[in-house]
């Protein structure tokens, strides 16, 4: 292409859209840290300091309120269940459809999706009756459940994705050298799967840590942080709230950034 | 070479799951928002719910939320989109960035947005700052409905753009160089090979991505009820309301079965106006 005029701003259109699209993703989680990491007075000061001034008194403060202790074990207990169940029940169900030609197959995957594009409240009233009648009510494993429905679908579709990505031949081979086909899945294909098992499991994880509306239904003295987030925000001082967000973000951006090459794995499955 | 019913065995454990957690629940809350105690038919929790004076604002303002809200973020995603897939350097990277709302939660994309939006927020400090006005402006305030729902459709954007994104990106992908470098020597200009060849061959993503945008802009509620608390009634606030304040699950499995009810139409709706002629798939 000759740099012609017409060109030479497209370029520059190009390069300033891309800079002001990363400013308009960044600088707001900026100005949450900015404010978590500013005293309690400065967080209520008007004009606001632009700039952290590093004090770490709102931050301390919102670690060491009554409950936020619990709520954030609560959190990593119900993520962490939601992690196992999804991937046990996601994994095998990925390497069925990825492996085998059945009967059914696709109303298994029109099901699946089903449960992604379904109204959150739909799922989490009934459980909350159902919960009561069978003593499951405000507690980890309950919510977990719920938070399984909400991730499975994902851990189906990139485990799919993954077993789909492994030659059948390196299975068959593992077979005539020998292998039944339990032993040719555990030496051959599941140290090739492994990082995206792992990738799906933190996925899973995410979603159950960010989770607001169910564990607010599901949850009454069991409460996650969300949920205790939520439940604070009519009365919460402003710094307690800031501080909250924060906790809440920093984990999940860790997460994301650690399964970010399998994002696009997944959803460019899920189109098809 | 294998049992038949391999396949079945390995898909149990997740159809169990799907039995217990997802059809079983589905059945009870229709049956909650149609039946009375004693276990009759009746219409009485539909009418409670329409007759009561927040239905409208609520069922407007998540109307109205999603209208603002979907096609901008289809627009946003798309320029971006097609920005990434035209970066030779740092891809990657600007893809990071770009998505890193993903990992958001909705209540804290909330909590993000009322730093801002606060009486005390940044915006504030650089109007005065900057001269636009005297003093801090109460931006969340009852009285000011017009900038609670600014603030609201900015955080949703600003949160909820990278799941388009990341939907469209993995789209765009699919769609062969050939036919744009085709269109090329055709002598098509870049905005007739975006017009003309990638919007159409890209419309199954379009697709997915709108129909799973709506359905979640219709589930919109912890932003909602981070900055506009009270003030701003949405269809998921008031299920929350029901089931809590109120304490009648009927009413609020009313709410919820609405929720699915325009869920269903716009998919339906999305689904014929994004239809792909049969033959035309990639």
């Amino acid at each position: 292409m000759t740099v012609d005029g017409t060109s030479k701003t497209m370029l520059w259109t190009f390069r300033i859209s891309t800079v002001v699209l990363c400013l308009w993703v960044l600088v707001p989680i900026y100005f949450l840290l900015t404010n978590t990491l500013s005293s309690p007075e400065e967080v209520v000061a008007f004009p606001k300091r632009v700039w952290p001034s590093f004090n770490l008194e709102s931050i301390s403060f919102f670690l060491t309120f009554s409950g936020v202790g619990a709520a954030m074990w609560n959190s990593v207990l119900v993520a962490s269940v939601t992690m196992v169940l999804s991937i046990a029940a996601g994994a095998p169900a990925g390497y069925a459809l990825s492996r085998f030609d059945f009967k059914g197959k696709s109303f298994y995957r029109v099901l699946i999706l089903m449960t992604r594009a379904f109204p959150l409240p739909l799922l989490a009233l009934p459980l909350a009756v159902l919960y009561i009648r069978i003593g499951l009510d405000d507690t980890i494993l309950g919510l977990a459940l719920l938070h399984t429905m909400l991730a499975l679908p994902f851990a189906v579709l990139i485990t799919f994705s993954l077993f789909s990505g492994i030659p059948v031949e390196l299975e068959e081979a593992a077979w005539t050298l020998g292998c039944n086909r339990f032993q040719a899945f555990r030496k051959v294909i599941l140290p090739l799967v492994l990082p995206g098992i792992t990738a799906s499991a933190i996925f899973a994880f995410v979603i159950s840590w960010n989770e607001v509306f169910g564990a607010a239904v599901l949850t009454i003295e069991n409460r996650t942080l969300p949920a205790f987030l939520l439940q604070g925000l009519d009365q919460a001082p402003l710094h307690l709230k800031f501080a909250g967000g924060a906790v809440l973000v920093i984990p999940a951006l860790i997460f994301i950034f650690m399964v970010r090459k399998y994002l696009f794995a997944m959803w460019g499955i899920a189109n098809r | 070479m294998y049992p038949r019913s391999l396949p079945y065995l390995l898909l149990l454990p997740s159809l169990a799951l799907l039995a217990v957690l997802f059809l079983y629940p589905f059945v009870l809350v229709a049956w909650q928002a149609i039946s009375d105690d004693g276990g009759q038919f009746t219409t009485a929790h539909f009418s409670e719910m329409l007759g009561h004076w927040k239905f409208g604002t609520a069922f407007t303002n998540t109307l109205l939320l999603t209208l603002a809200v979907v096609p901008i973020q289809i627009a946003l995603a798309l320029y971006m989109a097609s920005l990434v897939t035209g970066m030779s350097r740092g891809r990657d990277a600007f893809l990071y960035i770009w998505t890193i709302p993903l990992g958001i939660s909705d209540l804290a994309a909330g909590i993000i947005w009322l730093s801002i939006f606060e009486q005390t927020g940044f915006l504030n400090t650089f109007m005065v700052g900057l001269g636009f006005s005297e003093q801090p402006e109460t931006f969340l305030g009852y009285q000011n409905k017009g900038t609670i729902f600014l603030a609201i459709a900015l955080a949703e954007i600003w949160r909820a753009t990278a799941i388009v994104l990341v939907i469209l990106v993995a789209g765009m992908g699919l769609i062969p160089k050939e036919y744009k470098e085709a269109a090329e020597v055709f002598g098509a200009s870049r905005w007739q090979q975006f017009t003309k060849v990638t919007l159409p061959l890209l419309k199954p993503s379009l697709q997915t991505a709108m129909i799973l945008r709506v359905i979640l802009a219709f589930e919109v509620f912890a932003v909602v009820a981070a900055l506009g608390g009270t003030n701003m009634p949405i269809l998921m606030g008031e299920v929350y309301n029901w089931q809590f304040v109120l304490r009648d699950a009927n009413v609020a499995a009313a709410f919820a079965l609405v929720i699915l009810g325009i869920s269903i139409l716009c998919t339906l709706i999305i689904m014929w106006f994004l239809r792909t002629p049969k033959g035309a798939t990639l």
